[in-house]
């Protein structure tokens, strides 16, 4: 165990100082940095939609509206007359989405499947219209000059902490409660296990978390307006857990980074990406349902022998 | 009363307009279970076809609703062949995921072939308005011609599923798939015929959109085929009735919000009817309750 544990530490300290290195010396510029920060908060938004998605099995459509949630509460906190620090916002960020995901989850987790998905979309838009039309917050044309309160290494913590957390949830009897809950709800209902509880929370956690992407997304870019957290958004991070297999925590780290640099470089065709993330999409059902990964995880330990666990 | 009376008579020129669309939904929905989310795009490509016949061959509004009608249904057709019958025994998120992929491609690669700006849509009839009352409420002839061509399609629909063998196979898919191929039903030609006439529908609620708006562009769809689903839903899914119900209350209801409250706010009051419907009486208002098999 504590093996394991020293060879990741090493790999994200390893990984985290080359980055800083290569910026620091100029071969990453400004244009790849942003690239960067796109891949970190589409791991962060991937790895949360796939604790709802893939590990509980509840299908929502509504990831935006909480990304919306928390670049909000970021861009109007740091713009105030006295601004509140930019981490604390974060995590205010967080935290109000979470409770927003609690208010919603509690009422339309009760729903499956395609009905929870639809009424899923539903909520997602219904926090975006609010929000376009409460003038405060700068109305259909958003909000700009949203002072810069992150860089690299926040992203990288931020980023590594979100995934680390997430893992440990599902790694737990949390985690476990909600796979018996994706296999078989009923079943798992029958054998004791609360699954109103921990349908609400894994869709809180997940919330959580998109919050969180939402506050440092407006943290760095400095201009948000409401259009950004469509419906279109929330696809788009369904693409990502989906090509990586819905319960696999590093199949979306995985297809973040994939499709984040693909979308990067189709960036003047914004119709050709679509496209070309539908038929991914279509592709994808068709021949492998399960995505790329499924629900199996690379172990770095594995892939490192001197690491390796044997009865991992 | 008379504003009222109005936005009575703007929201059932709405409402004709989902229950078109919301009445392929619930057709499909009906036998294969699936939402089709590519539907709204279907209806989209209906208004463009429509268009281009306007403008390239010079037809006027029948001929061209009928063109555009007949080629959504093949799309329709070769839609469900290649995108969903592979799928007919996955678990029913795979089908929806692959809808969602499905409405993309529609509608980027429309956005490719036709630019993504609206286009205005050529005026087919001269407009002409209505006074009643005292010139107190309006009604333009294009409102009526929408109702009109409504009302007759319905009607033909009605016809089509209970009158013709099509119609009754289709009854008997709906109600248990493995029986009605046991009872000698061709399920994969009925559910290929339930697609053509879905997609005919929400093609002739294009045309007529393009008709009334004077405007069609990409993502028209989109938000239309959300609505026609709530519609759709709020009727009780699969249920045709309930679907024409559900489109003419949603459209009053929206007419009322945005002439009462603010129009900004009629998306979301749609999405929040979705959200109270399923969680007040989940199969609809002409819905029974099911109990849930384990």
């Amino acid at each position: 165990m504590k093996k394991r544990l020293l060879v990741y530490s090493v790999f994200i300290i390893v990984l985290y100082l080359i980055i800083m290195l290569l910026i620091k010396i100029g071969i990453i510029d400004d244009y790849i940095k942003l690239n960067l920060f796109l891949i970190m908060l589409n791991i962060i938004l991937a790895v949360s939609l796939n604790l709802i998605n893939g590990i509980t099995g509840q299908f929502s459509l509504g990831h935006a509206g909480f990304m919306a949630i928390g670049a909000y509460t970021t861009a109007v906190l740091t713009t105030l007359e006295k601004p509140v620090p930019f981490y604390l916002t974060v995590l205010i960020g967080g935290l109000f989405a979470m409770i927003c995901g609690l208010i919603i989850g509690l009422p339309v987790l009760r729903l499956r499947g395609d009905y929870l998905a639809i009424a899923t979309l539903g909520f997602g838009e219904i926090i975006r219209v609010i929000i376009q039309n409460i003038d405060y917050l700068g109305g259909a044309s958003g909000i700009s000059d949203i002072p810069q309160g992150i860089d690299w290494t926040g992203y990288f913590v931020i980023t590594v902490l979100s995934v680390v957390v997430i893992l440990n949830i599902i790694n737990s009897s949390f985690g476990r409660a909600m796979i018996a809950i994706r296999e078989d709800e009923i079943a798992a209902e029958a054998m004791g296990i609360n699954t109103t509880l921990y349908k609400v929370l894994a869709f809180m956690i997940g919330a959580f978390f998109a919050g969180v992407a939402g506050s440092i997304y407006s943290g760095s870019f400095g201009f948000i307006q409401p259009d950004m957290f469509n419906f279109f958004k929330s696809i788009d991070i369904l693409v990502i857990v989906v090509l990586g297999g819905l319960g696999s925590i590093s199949g979306s780290i995985i297809s973040a980074i994939v499709l984040t640099i693909i979308s990067a470089l189709l960036q003047d065709y914004p119709a050709v990406r679509m496209v070309l993330y539908s038929i991914i999409l279509i592709i994808i059902m068709l021949f492998r349902p399960q995505g790329l990964m499924g629900t199996k995880e690379i172990k770095l330990s594995k892939l490192i022998p001197i690491g390796g666990e044997k009865n991992a | 009363m008379s504003t009222f009376m109005q936005q009575l008579i703007n929201g059932i020129t709405l409402g004709s307009i989902y229950a078109l669309i919301s009445l392929g939904y619930t057709m499909v929905y009906g036998i294969i279970k699936l939402i089709n989310f590519a539907h709204g795009d279907i209806f989209m490509v209906g208004a463009y076809i429509a268009y281009l016949s306007v403008t390239y061959l010079k037809l006027g509004l029948i001929p061209s609703l009928i063109i555009s009608m007949m080629f959504c249904s093949i799309l329709g057709m070769l839609i469900e062949k290649f995108a969903y019958k592979p799928l007919r025994n996955s678990p029913r998120i795979s089908a929806l995921i692959t809808a969602i992929g499905v409405s993309l491609l529609l509608e980027n690669l429309m956005q490719i072939v036709m630019g993504a700006d609206s286009r205005v849509f050529p005026r087919l009839v001269d407009e002409k308005n209505y006074h009643l009352f005292q010139s107190k409420i309006v009604i333009n002839n294009k409102q009526i011609y929408l109702l009109i061509i409504t009302i007759i399609l319905m009607i033909i629909l009605n016809f089509v599923v209970k009158r013709t063998k099509v119609g009754k196979a289709m009854r008997a898919v709906s109600q248990d798939m493995d029986a009605a191929r046991l009872m000698g039903i061709n399920v994969d030609t009925t559910i290929s015929y339930t697609f053509a006439i879905g997609s005919a529908l929400a093609a002739a609620a294009g045309v007529l959109v393009g008709l009334y708006y004077n405007t069609i562009n990409p993502l028209m769809g989109v938000l239309p085929g959300l609505k026609a689903f709530i519609a759709a839903v709020f009727g009780g899914i699969g249920i045709i009735p309930g679907a024409m119900l559900g489109g003419f209350s949603l459209g009053i209801i929206e007419t009322l919000v945005s002439g009462y409250g603010s129009s900004m706010y009629k998306d979301a009051v749609a999405f929040a009817l979705l959200i109270l419907i399923l969680i007040i009486k989940p199969s609809g208002l002409l819905g029974k309750n099911i109990k849930e098999k384990v």
